[in-house]
């Protein structure tokens, strides 16, 4: 056997992450601006919940679509919305990145074009690639925002998906009704489908969040994901969901069914019962968007910052230090311990920017700020 | 503004100029906004909270339900009155239930809180019947859980 490993696999850029994590062992000064999650604990009504439903038994398989009253729960919240689906459109997957993985496999023939404006998160380009896609990434600095004219210039005739993700990782970026429908005109004259990660949906600072699969003539043509890991922190659960047009949501099923079977059910259970607990959310929420203001306000002093309006991390342009991202994010964790991702790591726009997740207590965001200030001065800006 | 109010309630000693960065207000204007609540008695006072027990301190608490008479000239509100100025007197509550007030004392000792109870509190006129609950263990203050069994067990980086 001359090759173990496939081709496709083999080419695959492992994570630019891995190296960091040798760094931080045996320090305990650090503090992480690194981590894309809340820091915040699941809300203890949750867990509670599904602390009641391992005593009564409850851990078994589900069907393989969900519990069908989560199914119901999140096709009545999704309303928030703006979007009118019905509970037979909900595919309960485990967690987002299972239900990118299901929607692309469905979706994808090799050689199929998938559009991915960058900088993104990075699962959307690896798992387009193994479903044999010709991925087109599509540069959106220095506003990071797509737009029809950069989906007009990048598209081709073999282009059938485009990725979006709002508010975004790692930009923060989100979009209005109006834009969202200049993006929708192109989505039609150009024929794609579109896959929309709505998981950050809920941080939504600036105006409301609106899905983009409400708009008119969308409704055959989005997929939209979203989940409980950051809204309710439930990172580790793994429960998310897709709401898709039937044809699709049926495809994804297929696959759903054969390598996942179904989410787990404790999770599934907590969801349910993180639906009922939105209040909670508020308040997370605002906490958050105090933080961002913090952050931005004082990291304005030394670098470009640009005023993210949803989720919770920052991506300043940092070239004025002359470093370049990686430089940055490890000369900052050996020299002040802050741990933050450098920007390339979400595509090679990236280069030249970090990526801060404001998911810390306060009085640790402070600190980790006055770190970085003084680790900027020091290589010349300020 | 009451956004003001809600982040020195979660902590007093958020400076003025934290409070405007986070707010997106200006140093002046929080401090105009606090003076005014200051005056207003929307702030009624900037306390700490404190676990006496992990430095050994002794307090002695006690939960006293009480029950009372009322009677044209005297009210509840009379009552409370004279019940509330006794400095022992930690909080106090008119509540639904079986008995009117709870009163919530604070002393050094035991013997200190019982024998308050039996000379200021059971003497007033209107009080027709008490009964004292001591408190052993406090678990939660002013929404502070007074124990840590969490902790942050995240990765420093996640993509």
């Amino acid at each position: 056997m001359s090759r173990r490993v496939s081709k496709i696999v083999e080419n695959l850029r492992p994570s630019g992450i891995r190296k960091f994590f040798d760094l931080i062992i045996g320090r305990e000064d650090i503090i992480s601006l690194g981590v894309g999650e809340p820091d915040f604990q699941v809300p203890w009504r949750i867990r509670e919940e599904m602390i009641y439903s391992l005593e009564k038994g409850y851990t078994s398989y589900t069907s393989n679509y969900g519990l069908p009253e989560l199914r119901e729960e999140i096709a009545k919240y999704y309303k928030r919305f703006g979007l009118e689906a019905s509970s037979e459109q909900v595919l309960i997957t485990s967690g987002v990145s299972e239900a990118i993985d299901l929607a692309l496999r469905t979706i994808v023939e090799p050689g199929d074009g998938v559009l991915i404006p960058e900088p993104c998160y990075v699962s959307y380009k690896p798992l387009s690639l193994l479903c044999g896609a010709e991925v087109i990434t599509i540069p959106t600095n220095p506003d990071f925002k797509l737009n029809y004219e950069r989906i007009k210039n990048y598209v081709n005739e073999r282009s059938k998906v485009l990725i979006i993700n709002y508010p975004a990782n790692p930009t923060g970026v989100s979009y209005s009704k109006k834009e969202l429908e200049e993006i929708a005109d192109a989505v039609i004259e150009f024929d794609l489908l579109v896959i929309s990660d709505e998981i950050y949906a809920e941080f939504t600072y600036r105006g409301k969040h609106v899905s983009i699969a409400s708009l008119n003539g969308m409704e055959d043509r989005v997929v939209v994901l979203n989940g409980f890991s950051k809204a309710f922190a439930m990172t580790g659960f793994r429960v998310g969901y897709a709401i898709a047009p039937l044809d699709i949501l049926s495809g994804m099923l297929k696959i759903h069914q054969y390598c996942m079977l179904c989410a787990p059910i404790t999770g599934q259970i907590g969801a349910l019962e993180a639906l009922k607990s939105l209040d909670e959310v508020e308040k997370v929420k605002a906490e958050y968007m105090r933080r961002r203001n913090y952050i931005v306000k004082k990291l304005r002093d030394v670098f470009d910052v640009r005023m993210p309006d949803g989720a919770f991390y920052i991506f300043p342009d940092i070239s004025s230090t002359g470093l370049s991202s990686e430089e940055f994010a490890e000369r900052l964790l050996i020299e002040r311990g802050v741990a933050v991702i450098p920007g390339n790591a979400f595509g090679e726009c990236g280069e030249g920017y970090i990526r801060a997740a404001y998911a810390v207590k306060f009085e640790k965001l402070k600190e980790a700020v006055e770190r970085i200030i003084d680790f900027a001065k020091k290589y010349g800006k300020g | 503004m009451k956004d003001v109010l809600k982040l020195l309630e979660e902590n007093a000693r958020m400076s003025n100029s934290e409070i405007a960065d986070v707010l997106g207000l200006s140093e002046e204007e929080v401090a105009e906004i606090i003076k005014k609540y200051e005056e207003e008695g929307v702030i009624l006072k900037y306390k700490t909270i404190i676990d006496w027990e992990k430095l050994g301190e002794e307090s002695v608490f006690a939960i006293i339900d009480v029950k009372v008479s009322l009677s044209r000239e005297k009210g509840y509100d009379d009552i409370a009155k004279r019940i509330a100025k006794f400095p022992e007197v930690h909080a106090l509550r008119l509540v639904s239930g079986e008995y009117d007030f709870q009163v919530v004392i604070k002393g050094k000792s035991l013997k200190d809180v019982a024998s308050f109870i039996a000379e200021k509190i059971s003497t007033i006129p209107e009080v027709r019947d008490t009964v004292t609950h001591f408190v052993l263990r406090t678990y939660k203050e002013e929404g502070v859980t007074l124990f840590t069994d969490e902790e942050d067990r995240r990765l420093a980086f996640v993509p």
